[in-house]
């Protein structure tokens, strides 16, 4: 489902003296539908930055990302967007919401864009909300206010609302307490369960081992530390 | 799928100086393009020789009219450019009072646009207006009050609701936020997000701020000293900027 072949990338800072800086080399990865691989490496290493190219937010300079049949690398903005429409989802570590929309809408909205009729979408989210255990007073807010681990949770969800074939995990177990972190790995292992493709960072060990099918170091591909 | 909108090779002078040169873009139905760029960039140009309000010197803008497809406006007769202007296009000036008539009511604001296209039963077009008013959370016993009575932000969600309300394909928006303070701006966004997805609009939105066009554009467009410089995926070329005045606009933005 996805494959990634000798990319590169590096960041040419011009208003810093054109400092050319690399930070990726020749990297190759393969997930299957059904697969979690999980990227490590110390901080640093690229692995947010893979993700990024992954989701078209980060240029590729060279090499193929495909996602099914479309690379990445080279798809027109327009094939990006419906890409991250109905194929490839992702979850970052920060909530980037509009200001004043309620918290039910931030999680339905990849559901309405994609065409589920309105209250398909609402009780989806509705039944997202609850089982990560964010109280149904606050739906009708706004997320923007809400606390660190509760925004993290309506990222979440948000993020698990449409069934993509193919998702991006920034460390979705940070800042959840056990009873909400067990939660979202039993989520994750349904996405694994209908053959999503999954790539994840996690700094929480006991989650990586207890969800991913393998580790690919990250290390390996960073001009300057690969041993 | 055809393009809505096809721009190709347009360039705009003012005597010697280069308004806009070298612009080509294809704009898609749904998509909203973001256009940045500094004071004198050329990006109020390039949005005015799009809209038809200016005659640009060299290349072609073409339209998907809903009778004869992809038609070049810049060489069509003058009425039917006005009809365009009329039906399937909307403007949205930056100062609402270039776009309201602000000596007729809110209601008439509204309703005028109908009647310029042919709506004539007046219970009817009262009941659009007013629907239109709800739209962009204007209180029904506003309608028959002047948009001189009205705050900056109200005259600027009138001034989207006269446009709208003929259900345009195509919207151009020339700093449809600027001067309004934070918090009417964050309405005004939530409101014309949600007016793109349930009408499928097509925006054009030239501004000077990032976090705009953050959360309403798809693509985006940098523009620097009449020509465009970068081009791509909104966050993208936030995120990862190639060019160096990109970075340096994206690094001068103040974090809150």
């Amino acid at each position: 489902m996805i494959s990634i072949e000798n990319v590169s990338k590096s960041f040419v800072l011009h208003n810093q003296g054109a400092a050319n800086i690399s930070v990726m080399q020749a990297a190759s990865l393969q997930v299957a539908p059904g697969e979690c691989v999980a990227l490590t490496g110390a901080s640093g290493a690229g692995k947010s930055t893979l993700m990024r190219m992954i989701y078209g937010n980060y240029l590729t300079e060279t090499g193929r990302i495909m996602i099914g049949d479309v690379d990445v690398a080279r798809a027109a903005p327009r094939e990006i967007i419906q890409l991250r429409r109905r194929t490839l989802g992702y979850v970052s570590q920060f909530l980037r919401v509009v200001p004043r929309v309620s918290t039910l809408d931030v999680v339905a909205e990849p559901l309405l864009v994609t065409g589920t009729p309105q209250d398909k979408a609402l009780r989806t989210a509705q039944d997202l909300l609850a089982r990560l255990n964010i109280p149904e007073r606050l739906w009708s807010l706004s997320p923007t206010t809400f606390s660190g681990g509760e925004q993290q949770r309506v990222n979440i969800a948000r993020g698990f609302s449409y069934p993509y074939p193919a998702l991006l995990l920034d460390e979705p177990t940070a800042s959840l307490d056990p009873t909400n972190r067990a939660t979202v790995l039993e989520m994750i292992k349904e996405a694994k369960a209908r053959d999503a493709a999954i790539i994840g960072i996690f700094h929480d060990h006991a989650a990586r081992d207890a969800i991913c099918d393998r580790q690919v170091d990250m290390t390996q591909y960073t001009p300057g530390l690969a041993a | 799928m055809t393009p809505l909108l096809q721009v190709e090779n347009l360039a705009k002078f003012y005597g010697p100086r280069i308004g806009c040169t070298d612009v080509s873009l294809d704009l898609y139905p749904g998509e909203v393009m973001g256009i940045v760029g500094e004071s004198g960039s050329g990006k109020s140009t390039l949005l005015n020789c799009l809209a038809g309000h200016l005659t640009p010197d060299r290349g072609a803008v073409r339209f998907d009219t809903r009778a004869d497809g992809l038609r070049d406006t810049v060489t069509m007769s003058e009425p039917e450019r006005r009809m365009l202007s009329r039906t399937d296009w909307a403007f949205v000036h930056q100062h609402a009072r270039d776009g309201l008539r602000m000596n007729v009511s809110a209601g008439g604001n509204v309703g005028e646009r109908l009647m310029a296209v042919n709506a004539r039963h007046y219970g009817a077009i009262r009941d659009e207006a007013i629907d239109w008013l709800g739209r962009v959370e204007i209180t029904e016993d506003r309608i028959d009050d002047r948009p001189t009575a009205f705050s900056g932000g109200m005259q600027q969600r009138l001034q989207i609701a006269r446009n709208l309300v003929t259900g345009p394909r195509l919207v151009f928006m020339d700093e449809p936020t600027g001067g309004l303070d934070v918090s009417v701006q964050a309405r005004l966004l939530d409101l014309l997000r949600s007016l793109v997805r349930e009408m499928n609009l097509s925006a054009i939105i030239v501004t000077h701020d990032l976090a705009v066009v953050r959360l309403l554009a798809d693509r985006l467009m940098v523009m620097k000293d009449g020509h465009v410089i970068e081009t791509g995926l909104t966050d993208q070329v936030l995120d990862d900027p190639q060019h160096a005045y990109t970075q340096l606009l994206v690094s001068s933005v103040l974090q809150v």
